[in-house]
């Protein structure tokens, strides 16, 4: 068994917001207590809708954001206040966006070169010829060097934040919805281009998606979030297989499958997300949940379930059970 | 008669790179109470295509066409009034991103009664009255009190709801959904899709689909076009598509799919869609295309219905090219 690089354990983070001069200053609870672990060479998927916390435990991973509450272990070192260049290495991000995370006044070597010259004291012709190597590595080619990121198509562009993210050789690359923005041709040379890096550098990925078949595609584990909670924790192929938590299975059922001779089987889920500065007490998950009783209302629902596989939930789904 | 027919569409853009075809003789057609959906990625002109149709495009864009019918009545030789009866009463659309396709400044009662007075010339208490009505059947609760709420206050799926009962306000005959769900979560967008086919089912409405995600035409279409830099390349009924798709391009969009990868390496199409400045000559998949030759890259010819009208010199069957053999024995007899 090889050794954890990222130990998280009952990660938080609130956020304060006034609604008035008058009114009293409400919390959002955008992620509350979030535990994993993950290996070096694995492939962590967090899945969620938007508003469930997902790119808020990534701000919180990658230190962009200190956490409100919990502990954070990365490649052995914990994540404390101060700062330390060795753990800024250990973890980099990729952001949804390649037309947003590039800046459009640099040319792409000053891009790649720009976290050496930020964080090692790696001289310049060196700079540059990492900078290349690692150009050449996703897959563009040398003359791109000294061109700007708006010469370039969406899919080159995600790579070059890929490229500018390895430049530091990290252990862990953060990954927030790296290809959403991507049609499906070029989200499939992106994917086989980050198949290949993990496998040569023995990364670990945290892979942030709402799209479950490209997470069904890549993920080893899964941690599937409602509402800043952790629902169900497991490894892949146990959550599709089998998905426990309610959630999950009506999550999997709504995802549109390529297949138009498949039958469907949908669960319908009622209402919308609720709002996280008013959350539903106990499960947050219990207003649109149809085998919610009065005990979900209560408290938390404590992880059920057996080792590796987890569901926070007072009435888990049964082996065979996907609808109500 | 089909309810819309068009025939060879082209839309052109004035750039500053000289004119810039966005479409490319396209043409379709569609009968009442039909879904069709039309597929592609970014920059196949799915979108123009019916901004066109609506006339919607700005002004730089130039439209031709053979034939633009809508029941029968050619569009382009309708004045603007005319035009201005049809569209949005007859034939509305839905966009894709439900928050700024709604107007800030005034309340989703406003803007739903506008095309009320407009084009039913309703009074006040009436188009209340109607507004109300067509809240609930997109399944907004509480309508009443949501008629005085503003954009902001709604969720992106309410704000696409709210859309819906705007396109359906004068009972439209023809619906045109741009990416309808894409900007939403999927939890919603599977009640999105459900609202629409089943209004499409109620209403005998032709449905026109566009979206670049092939689970979603899985899921609801029953015909599919299926586009690639402006032009058509193929057209089939859904489970024909998925099941034999004749275009070397839908095949390898389908096997690019993470969902229908065997292997862990998913087969990636090479290369980009070709832009302004990098056409090809002939087809313009050859580049991207694992059976293309030289008579691809001079010219490409349209098949018959048999192949699904596909705009490919060897259409596939079975996943593999037909007639490309004979070609290529012409060929040795020729040389």
């Amino acid at each position: 068994m090889s050794e954890h690089v990222l130990e998280a354990r009952d990660l938080a983070r609130f956020y304060e917001t006034s609604s008035g001069a008058f009114a009293k200053p409400a919390t959002v609870r955008a992620l509350d207590g979030a535990s994993f672990d993950l290996e070096a060479g694995r492939t962590l998927a967090i899945v969620g809708e938007s508003g469930c916390g997902k790119s808020t435990l990534a701000r919180v991973l990658t230190m962009i954001e200190p956490p409100s509450r919990g502990e954070l272990t990365i490649d052995g070192r914990t994540v404390s206040g101060k700062a330390d260049p060795k753990l800024r290495q250990a973890i980099q991000i990729v952001f949804q966006n390649p037309f947003g995370s590039l800046n459009p006044r640099q040319k792409i070597g000053a891009i790649l070169e720009e976290p050496l010259k930020l964080n090692t004291d790696v001289k310049a012709r060196e700079r540059k010829r990492r900078g290349l190597a690692m150009l050449e590595r996703v897959g563009l080619r040398a003359e791109h060097y000294e061109r700007y990121p708006h010469m370039f198509s969406g899919g080159q562009r995600q790579r070059i934040a890929i490229a500018r993210a390895l430049m530091l050789q990290p252990r862990v690359l953060v990954l927030d919805e790296p290809v959403s923005a991507l049609d499906v041709s070029i989200q499939a040379q992106v994917l086989n281009i980050l198949n290949d890096l993990q496998e040569e550098f023995g990364l670990a990925y945290v892979f942030i998606s709402h799209d479950l078949s490209v997470v069904r595609h890549i993920a080893d584990e899964i941690l599937i979030m409602y509402l800043g909670r952790v629902v169900e924790h497991g490894s892949a192929k146990e959550v599709f297989a089998h998905p426990t938590h309610p959630y999950t299975a009506a999550l999997l059922s709504a995802t549109p499958v390529a297949d138009p001779t498949r039958e469907k089987n949908r669960i319908p889920l009622t209402g919308e997300l609720p709002s996280p500065l008013d959350p539903p007490p106990g499960c947050p998950f219990n207003p649109r949940c149809w085998k919610a009783q009065a005990d979900c209302t209560r408290a938390f629902p404590p992880d059920t379930g057996e080792a590796g596989h987890f569901a926070a939930c007072y009435h888990p789904l049964a082996e065979n059970e996907t609808t109500a | 008669m089909a309810l819309l027919e068009i025939e060879n569409l082209s839309v052109s853009f004035q750039t500053s790179g000289g004119m810039f075809r966005a479409v490319h003789d396209i043409s379709l057609t569609c009968d009442q109470g039909e879904i069709l959906s039309i597929v592609g990625e970014s920059g196949s002109g799915k979108s123009v295509a019916m901004l066109a149709l609506m006339g919607l495009l700005p002004w730089t864009a130039s439209v031709e066409a053979k034939r633009l019918a809508f029941q029968g009545n050619d569009l382009r030789a309708m004045g603007p009034r005319a035009r201005r009866k049809v569209i949005g009463r007859e034939m509305a659309m839905i966009f894709q991103e439900p928050m700024s396709s709604l107007n800030p400044c005034f309340t989703v009662g406003f803007q739903l009664g506008e095309s009320l007075r407009k084009h039913l010339g309703l009074g006040r208490k009436e188009r209340r009255e109607k507004a109300i009505e067509l809240l609930k059947q997109v399944g907004i609760p509480a309508p009443e009190k949501r008629l005085n709420v503003f954009p902001h206050q709604l969720s992106g799926g309410m704000s696409q709801r709210v859309m819906i009962a705007m396109a359906l306000a004068c009972d439209p005959k023809l619906l045109i959904a741009d990416e309808p769900t894409t900007a939403l979560d999927v939890t919603i967008q599977a009640q999105i899709l459900e609202l629409l086919v089943d209004l499409q089912k109620k209403k005998d409405m032709a449905l026109i689909l566009i979206t670049h995600d092939m689970g979603v035409v899985a899921e609801t279409a029953e015909r599919v076009q299926v586009q690639y830099a402006g032009e058509k390349v193929e057209e089939q009924h859904v489970k024909d598509l998925f099941a034999d798709p004749h275009h070397p391009y839908t095949a390898a969009l389908l096997a690019a799919l993470p969902e229908r990868a065997t292997d862990k390496r998913l087969p990636a199409i090479p290369g980009v869609v070709p832009g302004q400045y990098d056409r090809p000559e002939g087809c313009l998949f050859s580049p991207r295309c694992r059976y293309a030759d030289d008579l691809c890259r001079r010219s490409v010819k349209r098949q018959g219905p048999e192949f699904g009208g596909a705009l490919c010199n060897y259409p596939l069957v079975n996943g593999r090219p037909t007639g490309k053999e004979e070609a290529n024995a012409m060929d040795d007899v020729t040389s």
